[in-house]
């Protein structure tokens, strides 16, 4: 956060937001939110969370007692510049592909001895509570990868089986509604209610929509992971709880990253 | 399928596949999907896991996403919606529309965050514009208003109303709309009311 004047400003517009009459509210959001991005500057209520990520990226933690400074994003140990923009990848040392949330918790285990339900309990924390430790690791992670090009790897098999599951998964109709993503997510100019919905088979909407996750929910008060965004757009296809980093969520996750290619990361954004 | 469809199936894909290097010629398989999902989700509340079980049209209409379905096949999966539909046995189509805009303004319903409890909504309002005044409507699904004033209600409107809600299937098969009376979302007495806020004269659909 550059100054504190700004963000007390911010949380003031933001309560007179929430507060206005509902139709206008719902019309005028986008422009709203644009206004708030605005007088924020270059301020976002995710820098708080960024540094507190940064802290716990430098800390010693777990039974270990060892930082994450060594924990290698895909770029090498400690390398977190673009880190993230070439999320999911292979990884050699797991054999699997794996996407900047499945990565953190892999180095809390190898390098801090954190157990791994520890580690993936409870990852999204819940409306008015403190942003969870991984919460804050992804925000920090995010930010280094700042307009950075996005180019998720297709080079190794695993890579590109990924990308072809995540395409079945995107297409893929289940539970009492028969939704699948491309029921709300294969088209332009959608919305439901008044919220726009981005046609994520094309690329310019496909790079905006992977660029600016994780995200500053307003209308929250948090900031939202990419899981925490699958996790939440599966509750409403109705489907049962999608588990944190599983195997078809970073698979998924690689099809978005592979279809957003060539787009510039602009994370932690600001969103309703 | 037909020998003479399937051959024009493969006719079709195969210059598609030419184009595409080697190791994207291999998809994975929709039962390898199938199990993927279910070692990645788990049931929460009235959310259980078998609902990632695709019945025969989830699966066809996932399969035949970004590639046109045989016409064939497409007539086949519309007889079997149209046969589900189950018309009001006592011949009554109109309920309350009072109570049929709450159904279309309410989202709520089978998703893990409710439960037995929770009463399903219908949730029209999130893909159709139904009456004027509430201005915050969806636009996935086609504008509704006006939608009694512009049919009336003669009986082969109401029944082919009732069928669509029912099983959307019906009339096109894999359309993005729910089958709101086949996987029991509304109840017939909802449906009632739903009917009523599109048919009934008095609706704010038809002012």
């Amino acid at each position: 956060m550059k100054t504190g004047k700004t963000f007390l400003a911010g949380l003031l517009t933001l309560g007179g937001l929430l507060s206005a009459p509902g139709v206008a509210l719902a019309q005028n959001t986008q422009a709203e939110i644009e206004r708030y991005r605005q007088m924020l500057g270059d301020g976002n209520p995710a820098e708080l969370l960024v540094m507190r990520g940064e802290g716990l990226w430098k800390q010693k933690r777990g039974p270990k007692q060892v930082s994450l400074e060594t924990c290698d994003l895909g770029k090498g140990p400690g390398v977190l510049q673009g880190a993230y923009a070439e999320l999911p990848r292979y990884f050699a040392d797991t054999d699997t592909v794996m996407d900047a949330e499945s990565r953190l918790v892999h180095c809390m285990v190898t390098l801090q001895g954190i157990a791994r339900a520890d580690a993936v309990k409870n990852p999204f924390s819940g409306t008015g509570q403190r942003q969870t430790d991984i919460e804050a690791l992804v925000a920090f992670v995010v930010e280094e990868s700042r307009g950075e090009t996005i180019n998720v790897p297709q080079k190794h098999p695993k890579e590109i089986a990924a990308y072809q599951r995540g395409e079945k998964i995107f297409f893929y109709r289940a539970g009492p509604y028969d939704f699948s993503c491309a029921s709300c997510h294969a088209e332009d100019g959608k919305r439901i209610r008044l919220q726009d919905l981005p046609n994520l088979l094309k690329p310019e909407p496909a790079q905006r929509a992977f660029a600016t996750w994780p995200a500053y929910r307003v209308s929250q008060g948090a900031m939202r992971t990419m899981q925490w965004r699958l996790y939440d757009c599966f509750r409403q296809q109705r489907f049962p709880e999608m588990d944190f980093i599983s195997p078809a969520s970073v698979d998924l996750i690689t099809y978005l990253g592979v279809r957003a290619q060539g787009g510039k990361m602009d994370s932690p954004a600001i969103k309703r | 399928m037909s020998f003479k469809s399937f051959l024009s199936a493969a006719l079709v894909a195969l210059p598609i596949a030419a184009t595409l290097p080697a190791s994207y010629a291999q998809q994975p398989a929709n039962t390898e999907i199938q199990s993927l999902l279910k070692s990645s989700f788990k049931t929460r509340s009235i959310a259980k896991v078998e609902r990632l079980d695709q019945s025969e049209l989830q699966q066809q209409c996932s399969a035949y996403a970004t590639s046109p379905m045989p016409e064939a096949l497409k007539k086949s999966l519309e007889q079997k919606a149209l046969a589900s539909v189950k018309y009001p046995a006592d011949g009554r189509y109109l309920g309350d529309w009072k109570r049929g805009e709450r159904i279309a303004q309410s989202g709520v319903g089978m998703q893990f965050s409710d439960s037995e409890k929770t009463v399903n909504g219908g949730n029209c309002y999130a893909c159709h514009q139904l009456a004027k005044a509430e201005l915050s409507y969806g636009n996935i699904g086609p504008a509704l208003y006006n939608y009694g004033k512009l049919r009336g209600n003669t009986e082969p409107i109401l029944k082919y109303t009732w069928a669509r809600i029912w099983n959307a299937h019906a009339f096109n098969a894999c359309n993005i709309m729910p089958r709101y009376g086949d996987a029991a979302i509304l109840t017939e007495d909802q449906i009632r009311d739903v009917m009523a806020l599109l048919l009934d004269p008095a609706s704010p659909v038809n002012q």
